[in-house]
């Protein structure tokens, strides 16, 4: 009797000790994996982004070479850049104050525009509002590089063509519906009853707008901006369209025309793309959790 | 949608006579009306100059059916839908499949993990066009970081990987989920993150861990924004520019290009606009069907901020 027992209580601390250990080569496996996946991960994205560095920091003329780390690190093509040493950069700063000109704007007009609009459907509620967030909807899921051929005739037509505010007029187009949608979705969590008190009180809409409406909408205001913002710095295909001179170009399109050339200087280029994009990683970093929250559509619970 | 309810809510019994006025104007004083419609006017007026005017204007530009005859017969174009269809199946779907599964990933604990998803978000932060002609650059067969090394590390001799039409398609395609990985990586995490712990722990407690917790649990859950992140990605992938514009060019002998940039080439490159338009609006049997349905989808969904 007692050695039955004896037996049992031994075999399940053998089968316990087993599974101890069956737990612990699962753990080392996970880890192992984990770390396998991380390396993986980290090497495939950083890639092309080392590739960018490794060929700004190559000295002048040395960038038909087959090394794979740097061997002379030169800042040289930096400094070209930024004092405009290459006649590809000669308006380099003047390309960098449109890019940075046309980003404000755009953010400007979309902020203002998107909030008036989805105050006016969401909060006064007028009758048949609806219709112009549907359209404003449609707007986000149109591609804007299909409407790119007859926007430029009409441009053209206008003489609005090589105009900076040609292109914003665009891109605010295409960013206010975004904006419409997130600020009507996230005014929801604001009581109507607060409106409704201010005006009773006898406040204009304009003034609920300007001291009620703005002030509790800052978060959604400041997602929506960053969107905005980063769109107008990324985008290519109508600024390249539509400015030509060299003197109202934007970084993207003159950064694009170093590839013209049979001869482009690699080294200067990718200098000049590591400027451009320092801008928007760094807001990326900085925003990052406000960007993905507002881009969070669905969700699990839609 | 809660402006549809609120339009229904709001019209009181007619006791007064109906005038169109009084209709239009809803619950609003008249003064209010003014603002609403004050402030509504910014918008519509951009909607109607900057999107509905182009829109006429393209589909007018576009409708000669003589236009069409053209286009299907130019080899160019052909090869372009044949790459618009593998760069939407395989781009979208590789893409999604791997954000799934990476946004799993992510959920694991640690610092580790935070330093990696700040690695991980950088194709996203980094504006297309700086990596786009990075990678263009690398993938040179000559002087390409990646031919020097596969030969340096491996001793393997590097192919001219954008002057053969597969390969160079291989390459967009590829360049194109380096890029966009992250940015759906964290939309899904996100819808991950949303997921109440209960729901989770129940499972587990019920026996549902590893891949049947996934199957049963995670993913039903993860289905509606899985498919609204498909259907936004395929149209925003429909309407790519610059990811074959700068990896391939279009290249080698306009074999790589994609509606969008086949549209822009004819436009521009050889002078024919609406040759350009009617390369983009042969894509409406497939926009169409996809706008209406994101649209259905998108009015139901909810935004989280």
């Amino acid at each position: 009797m007692s050695t039955l027992a004896f037996d049992a209580a031994l075999s399940s601390s053998r089968a316990a000790a087993r599974a101890q250990r069956a737990v612990r080569v699962r753990r080392y496996l996970a880890t192992a994996g984990t770390v396998v996946l991380s390396a993986v991960l980290v090497v495939w994205t950083l890639l092309p982004i080392y590739n960018m560095v490794l060929v700004s920091l190559e000295p002048e003329g040395d960038v038909f070479t087959d090394h794979i780390w740097p061997r002379v690190i030169s800042f040289a093509s930096f400094w070209g850049v930024l004092s405009q040493g290459h006649w590809y950069l000669e308006h380099f700063w003047r390309q960098f104050a449109n890019s940075v000109y046309m980003g404000a704007m755009v953010t400007f007009f979309t902020l203002l525009i998107g909030s008036l609009t989805s105050f006016s459907i969401a909060r006064m509620r007028v009758r048949h509002g609806w219709l112009v967030s549907n359209a404003a909807l449609l707007t986000y899921v149109i591609p804007a590089s299909f409407l790119a051929i007859p926007f430029y005739r009409i441009m053209q037509n206008y003489g609005m063509a090589n105009n900076l505010w040609s292109v914003i007029a665009a891109l605010v187009a295409f960013a206010t519906p975004y904006a419409i949608f997130v600020f009507q979705e996230y005014g929801r969590s604001i009581p109507i009853e607060v409106d409704e008190s201010a005006r009773i009180d006898g406040a204009s809409p304009a003034q609920i707008y300007r001291s009620i409406y703005l002030p509790l909408m800052a978060p959604a205001l400041v997602a929506v901006g960053t969107y905005a913002m980063l769109l107008a710095w990324n985008e290519y295909l109508y600024q390249f369209l539509l400015l030509s001179s060299k003197s109202n170009m934007t970084v993207p399109v003159a950064l694009a025309q170093f590839l013209n050339s049979d001869q482009s200087p690699w080294n200067y280029m990718m200098a000049t793309a590591i400027i451009y994009a320092l801008p928007p990683v760094v807001i990326y970093y900085a925003f990052r959790r406000r960007m993905t929250a507002g881009l969070t559509m669905g969700g699990v619970k839609g | 949608m809660a402006n549809g309810v609120s339009v229904l809510e709001i019209h009181r019994p007619a006791t007064r006579r109906h005038t169109l006025a009084r209709y239009l104007r809803g619950n609003l004083k008249g003064g209010e009306y003014t603002w609403a419609v004050a402030f509504l006017v910014p918008y519509v007026a951009v909607f109607l100059t900057f999107v509905v005017y182009p829109i006429v204007y393209g589909v007018w530009m576009g409708s000669e059916g003589k236009l069409y005859q053209e286009l299907f017969s130019d080899p160019i174009y052909q090869s372009s839908v044949v790459n618009t269809v593998l760069y939407l199946a395989l781009g979208v779907n590789v893409k999604m499949f791997l954000a799934l599964l990476l946004s799993g990933f992510f959920m694991r604990r640690g610092w580790w993990m935070k330093v990696l998803l700040l690695i991980f978000i950088l194709p996203w932060a980094v504006p297309q066009i700086s990596t786009f002609i990075s990678i263009h650059w690398m993938l040179n067969g000559e002087w390409g970081f990646l031919n020097n090394v596969l030969y340096k590390l491996f001793r393997i001799e590097g192919a001219y990987w954008l002057n053969d039409r597969w390969m160079a398609l291989g390459s967009v395609i590829v360049s194109h989920i380096w890029k966009w990985t992250p940015f759906w990586t964290l939309i899904l995490l996100a819808g991950r993150m949303a997921i109440p712990l209960e729901i989770n722990d129940t499972a587990k407690v019920d026996g549902a861990t590893g891949i049947r917790g996934f199957v049963h649990i995670t993913f039903p859950l993860l289905a509606n924004l899985y498919l609204i992140c498909t259907l936004l990605s395929t149209i925003f992938l429909l309407g790519d520019f610059n990811t074959v514009y700068f990896v391939s060019g279009g290249g080698p002998a306009n074999s790589t290009h994609v509606l969008g940039t086949l549209g822009i080439r004819n436009a521009f490159d050889l002078g024919q606009p609406r040759l350009g338009v009617a390369a983009v609006m042969s894509a409406l049997p497939l926009v169409i069907p996809l706008v209406i349905v994101l649209m259905r989808k998108l009015r139901t969904a909810e935004v989280q901020l």
